[in-house]
């Protein structure tokens, strides 16, 4: 499956995961104290600005990612101009924009094999306390595998729906599409039993 | 355990899916997105424990950057944003969801996961989601909660469907119905 990571390669895909997961949350946290308007126009002006350092393919991308913001965006700026206090909703709009940019940045420029390797060091401790961390791992990779196959199945029972009414599929359709996932979930677990994947560890 | 991991598994790809295929319509011509359908679902078909986890676990991989919520988004970003309550709230929303179907065992199979798919995947999933819009947005939790009433309606009827559907999956596939096994 493709993740959000962009294609395009940034000095930032080099970074280890875990320090730049660190700086988003104390810089979430930091921002979020943050009451004054020129402090929130700088922060997010400069966020925006980080977006066109790797050129223009990265930027679109990115922003692309940031409209789907423009609902709060205009709730927030609308409703604050009526109550008469515009720098208020100002600092609300832009720090939501830096903070949800900053995400989206470190998902960017992060590869899914670093954040797999983050979080299995991050569940580490839960291991200790005899959590079998090793089937949330695996089951990590069964979702990744099976979401596409799923997908697959669900086009092929509305294309089936198709062939027989010109209507859009009602919410009938669930049911079938439900039906396979639990089919599949039988066969998944009888694969994993005949091939010991899990009960052999723990004896 | 590979049952269990299997079901897992396969219903937080389910709630995935739901976000990913074209919308569906309901009766009277409204397209909804079937996400929060899968989430009721997890826990009215899994109960509790499997349904959040389950639901934990689609969360988890969307923090990891894959594009599972309606619309292909996902990534840190959608946990800074204002819908981020609802996103923490889906384990939570099955959770309940689940315990309910779990312990009320009189009533009919559909109007059990019917009440308890509201209770859990309407009530409690927007207490959650009003909650992370008034924070996110600097907005008390009144006028948070009069920006999200037009999605509402929607839900109330997807929570009818989980029940429907949940009855509907204990007729044929008795055994998968986890909830009452």
């Amino acid at each position: 499956m493709i993740s959000l990571t962009s294609p395009v390669r940034t000095r930032a895909h080099g970074w280890p995961a875990g320090p730049k997961l660190l700086a988003l949350c104390l810089a979430t946290i930091g921002l979020f104290f943050v009451e004054n308007l020129a402090a929130q126009t700088v922060v997010c002006a400069a966020v925006l600005l980080a977006y066109l350092a790797p050129g223009r393919v990265f930027f679109r991308a990115g922003m692309s990612r940031l409209f789907i913001l423009w609902p709060f965006v205009a709730v927030v700026l609308l409703w604050h101009l009526l109550v008469g206090d515009f720098s208020a909703g100002a600092v609300i709009v832009l720090r939501m924009v830096s903070v949800v940019a900053l995400a989206n940045l470190v998902t960017m420029t992060t590869r899914l094999t670093q954040m797999t390797d983050l979080m299995r060091r991050l569940l580490a401790p839960l291991r200790r306390l005899g959590i079998r961390t090793d089937a949330i791992e695996l089951a990590i990779a069964l979702v990744i595998r099976a979401t596409p196959a799923l997908l697959d199945k669900g086009h092929n029972l509305r294309d089936a729906w198709r062939a027989r009414t010109h209507r859009r599929p009602s919410w009938r359709i669930v049911l079938p599409f439900t039906l396979l996932a639990v089919d599949d979930a039988e066969h998944l677990a009888e694969a994993l039993r005949a091939r010991g994947a899990i009960t052999n560890e723990r004896e | 355990m590979e049952k269990n991991i299997a079901y897992i598994a396969l219903f937080a790809a389910l709630i995935a899916v739901l976000g990913l295929i074209p919308k569906i319509t309901l009766a009277f011509g409204v397209p909804i997105t079937a996400q929060s359908l899968g989430v009721m679902l997890c826990g009215t078909v899994l109960g509790a424990r499997r349904g959040a986890l389950a639901v934990g676990l689609f969360v988890l991989l969307v923090a990891m950057g894959l594009p599972l919520l309606a619309g292909g988004r996902g990534g840190l970003g959608v946990f800074a944003s204002p819908t981020v309550g609802f996103l923490i709230g889906f384990p939570v929303a099955a959770f309940v969801t689940g315990w309910i179907v779990e312990k009320w065992r009189s009533a009919p199979m559909g109007i059990t996961a019917g009440i308890a798919a509201f209770i859990g995947g309407v009530v409690v999933l927007y207490a959650f989601g009003i909650v992370g819009m008034s924070v996110v947005m600097g907005k008390t939790l009144a006028e948070a909660a009069a920006l999200v009433t037009a999605f509402i309606p929607g839900d109330l009827l997807k929570a009818g469907i989980a029940g429907m559907l949940t009855a509907s999956l204990a007729k044929a596939r008795p055994g998968s119905v986890l909830s009452r096994a």
